[in-house]
C-alpha cells in the first residue's frame, strides 16, 4: 500500500503538482491517466526519489518515505519502470535483471520472471540495448520485480508499444498483481490500455486528481472528453 | 639510420621494445585509475599523479623501515609493500572522496581545480615529510639485473616484473569489474546514475568505492614505477599527462582501448625517442594520436548497441 498525502512537487519556481493526495491499496491496480505535461511523469520521479518533493508525506505500508535516497526506496519495497524503459543498455538481460538485487541473487527469483517473461530466457546474454522495444518493456518490469517489490510503479508502460505486445503487458501486470498481492500505480494517455487493467482509474489535470473511479462505474465517454485535448 | 648494422638495430628495436613495456605497464596502470575514476563520475582527476607518487613513496617507506627493523625480511618485502601501497593510496582516495569529491559532482571545472589543489598539497607534503630529493627503495636482489639473451640484447628483469604486475592487475580489473557484483552496480552507474538508484543501487557507495579503486591501482603503479626510477615530489606530474593521454585516445568507457592506447604511446615513445630526440618523439607521438581522434573521435574501440 502507497499512500500520499498533501504532496507539492516543483521545478524551481513552478510547480508541477501543487496538492496531491491519494492511497493505493494492496493487490489493487490504480491508473492515473492524463494528457502530456499534465504532471504523470513528475508524480512518479517524486514517488521513486529522482526529483525532490517540497512538502507532504508519501508513505509506504505505514512507514513514511518522503526524503529518503531513492535506493532506501527500493530496499523497503517500491520498485519503479520509468517511462522510456531506461534500462541498461550495455549491460546483457542477465546483469540488467540482477543489477538492483543487493546480496545474493536467488536463482528462483531470475526464473520467475523467465516464466513470467520467456522472452528474456531466450535473450538473456543479449545486450539490453539489442532488444526491442516490447521487450525492453518486459525487461524493465523484470528488472523492478526483482528487488521483491510491495509497490510497483509504471510511468507510460504502452509508449511505442505495438498494440499487441500492449495487450500482452496488462495481462502480465494483472498476473504479477494476482500472484504477489502488491499494489501497483500505472499511468497512461491510453484508455483502453487503462480500462483492460485497473481496478481503480483516476484523472490526472495539471497536477490535480479530478476524478476517481471504480472500473465498474467508468463512464468512458466522460473521461475521454477530459483526455481531449 | 645508415650507421647502424640490421643486426644492430634488431637489438635496439628489442631493447628500446622492452624498456617501451615498463613505460607501457605504469601507463596503463595509471590510464586504468583514471578512466575508471572519470567513466564512472566524470571526475578528471588531476592529484592522479600524486597517488602515483604516494604508492612509491609507500614503497621507499617499506624498504626504509626493513632495513632497519627486520633485515632478514628483506628479498621478500616488496611484494607485501605493493599491497600496501594499494591499500594506503585506496584508503586515502576514498577519504578525499568524502571530503572533497562528492561535494562537486555535475560541476566538471570545480573537481579540476580541486583535485589540481590537492595535487599541489600532496606534492608540498612529500616534500616536508620525505625532503626535495628524489629516494630509491632497496630492490631486492631478485629483481636487479638482466637476463642476457645474446651479445648485445639484454632484457631487464625488473621490467618483466613491471609488465607482468600490470598484466596482473588488469586481469584482476576486468574481472573485478565483469564478474564481482560490485563491478556490475559500476557499470549499471556509469550507463544511468539516477535509474541505477532507482533500481536500488546506492551510487553514492560505488563512487566511493570506485575513487578509491582507481586511486589504488595509481598507488600500484607508484610501486611499479620505484623498479624503473627514483621517487621525487613531482615523480606523479610527469606521468600524469601521458596517463591523460593513454585514456583519451583509448576512449574513457573501454578497457581495451586503454591498454591499445598504452601500448602505442608507450612504445612509440621509447623507439622514437632513441631514434630522434626526446621531444621530437614526443611531438611525433602526440601528432599520431591528434590525427586518430580525428579519424575515430569516440576512442579507438567505441561499444556498439542498437540505436547508438
Amino acid at each position: 500500500m502507497i499512500s500520499v498525502t498533501n504532496l507539492q512537487v516543483c521545478y524551481g519556481q513552478s510547480v508541477v503538482i501543487p496538492d496531491m493526495s491519494f492511497t493505493a491499496p494492496q493487490g489493487e491496480i490504480l491508473g492515473i491517466i492524463g494528457r502530456n505535461g499534465m504532471g504523470k511523469s513528475t508524480l512518479f520521479r517524486s514517488l521513486i526519489g529522482m526529483i525532490l518533493t517540497r512538502s507532504g508525506t508519501i508513505t509506504l505500508n505505514g512507514k513514511e518515505i518522503t526524503n529518503q535516497p531513492s535506493h532506501r526506496r527500493v530496499a523497503q519495497g517500491v520498485a519503479f519502470v520509468p517511462q522510456g524503459r531506461m534500462i541498461f543498455p550495455y549491460l546483457t538481460v542477465y546483469e540488467n535483471l540482477i543489477s538492483g538485487v543487493a546480496g545474493n541473487v536467488s536463482y528462483d527469483s531470475v526464473e520467475e520472471i523467465y516464466a513470467l517473461f520467456p522472452v528474456l530466457r531466450d535473450m538473456r546474454k543479449r545486450k539490453g540495448g539489442n532488444l526491442s522495444g516490447g521487450q525492453q518493456q518486459q525487461l524493465a518490469i523484470g528488472r523492478a520485480l526483482m528487488t521483491n517489490p510491495s509497490v510497483l510503479l509504471l510511468d507510460e508502460p504502452t509508449e511505442g508499444i505495438q498494440p499487441s505486445i500492449i495487450k500482452d503487458i496488462s495481462r502480465s501486470l494483472r498476473e504479477i498483481r494476482d500472484m504477489r498481492k502488491l499494489t501497483i500505480v500505472v499511468s497512461e494517455q491510453v484508455l483502453s490500455f487503462v480500462l483492460d487493467t485497473c481496478d481503480n482509474i483516476m484523472v490526472i489535470d495539471k497536477g490535480k486528481l479530478i476524478r476517481e473511479d471504480r472500473r465498474a462505474d467508468v463512464n468512458s465517454d466522460q473521461i475521454k472528453a477530459m483526455l481531449a485535448v | 639510420m645508415g650507421e647502424y648494422t640490421s643486426e644492430e638495430l634488431q637489438s635496439i628495436f628489442i631493447m628500446q621494445g622492452f624498456s617501451g613495456l615498463s613505460l607501457f605497464s605504469v601507463l596503463l596502470l595509471m590510464g586504468l585509475g583514471l578512466a575508471l575514476i572519470f567513466g564512472q563520475m566524470g571526475v578528471i582527476n588531476m592529484a592522479h599523479g600524486e597517488f602515483m607518487a604516494l604508492g612509491a613513496y609507500t614503497v621507499y617507506f617499506c624498504s626504509h623501515l626493513t632495513e632497519t627493523y627486520a633485515p632478514t625480511f628483506g628479498p621478500y618485502y616488496f611484494v607485501a609493500a605493493i599491497g600496501l601501497a594499494f591499500v594506503v593510496c585506496a584508503a586515502l582516495g576514498a577519504l578525499v572522496e568524502w571530503l572533497m569529491i562528492r561535494h562537486l559532482y555535475h560541476r566538471p571545472l570545480d573537481t579540476l581545480l580541486a583535485t589540481w589543489g590537492l595535487s599541489l598539497i600532496l606534492q608540498q607534503s612529500y616534500r616536508s615529510i620525505f625532503g626535495a630529493r628524489e629516494v630509491t627503495p632497496t630492490l631486492p636482489e631478485w629483481l636487479m639485473g638482466s637476463y642476457n639473451v645474446k651479445e648485445g640484447l639484454d632484457i631487464p628483469i625488473n621490467g618483466m616484473f613491471v609488465l607482468g604486475l600490470s598484466i596482473v592487475v588488469t586481469i584482476a580489473l576486468i574481472t573485478f569489474m565483469y564478474r564481482s557484483a560490485f563491478g556490475l552496480r559500476l557499470r549499471a552507474t556509469v550507463q544511468n546514475r539516477k535509474m541505477s538508484a532507482a533500481v536500488g543501487i546506492n551510487t553514492g557507495k560505488v563512487d566511493r568505492l570506485a575513487f578509491a579503486l582507481g586511486c589504488g591501482i595509481a598507488g600500484i603503479a607508484g610501486a611499479a614505477f620505484t623498479t624503473i626510477g627514483s621517487t621525487g615530489p613531482d615523480s606523479g606530474s610527469r606521468y600524469i599527462v601521458d596517463a591523460f593521454l593513454v585514456v583519451v585516445s583509448g576512449g574513457t568507457a573501454s578497457l581495451l582501448g586503454c591498454l591499445a592506447s598504452a601500448f602505442g604511446i608507450a612504445q612509440a615513445q621509447s623507439i622514437l625517442e632513441f631514434f630522434l630526440e626526446g621531444t621530437k618523439g614526443k611531438v611525433a607521438t602526440l601528432l599520431v594520436i591528434v590525427i586518430a581522434l580525428m579519424i575515430r573521435p569516440q576512442g579507438l574501440f567505441p561499444s556498439k548497441v542498437r540505436g547508438n
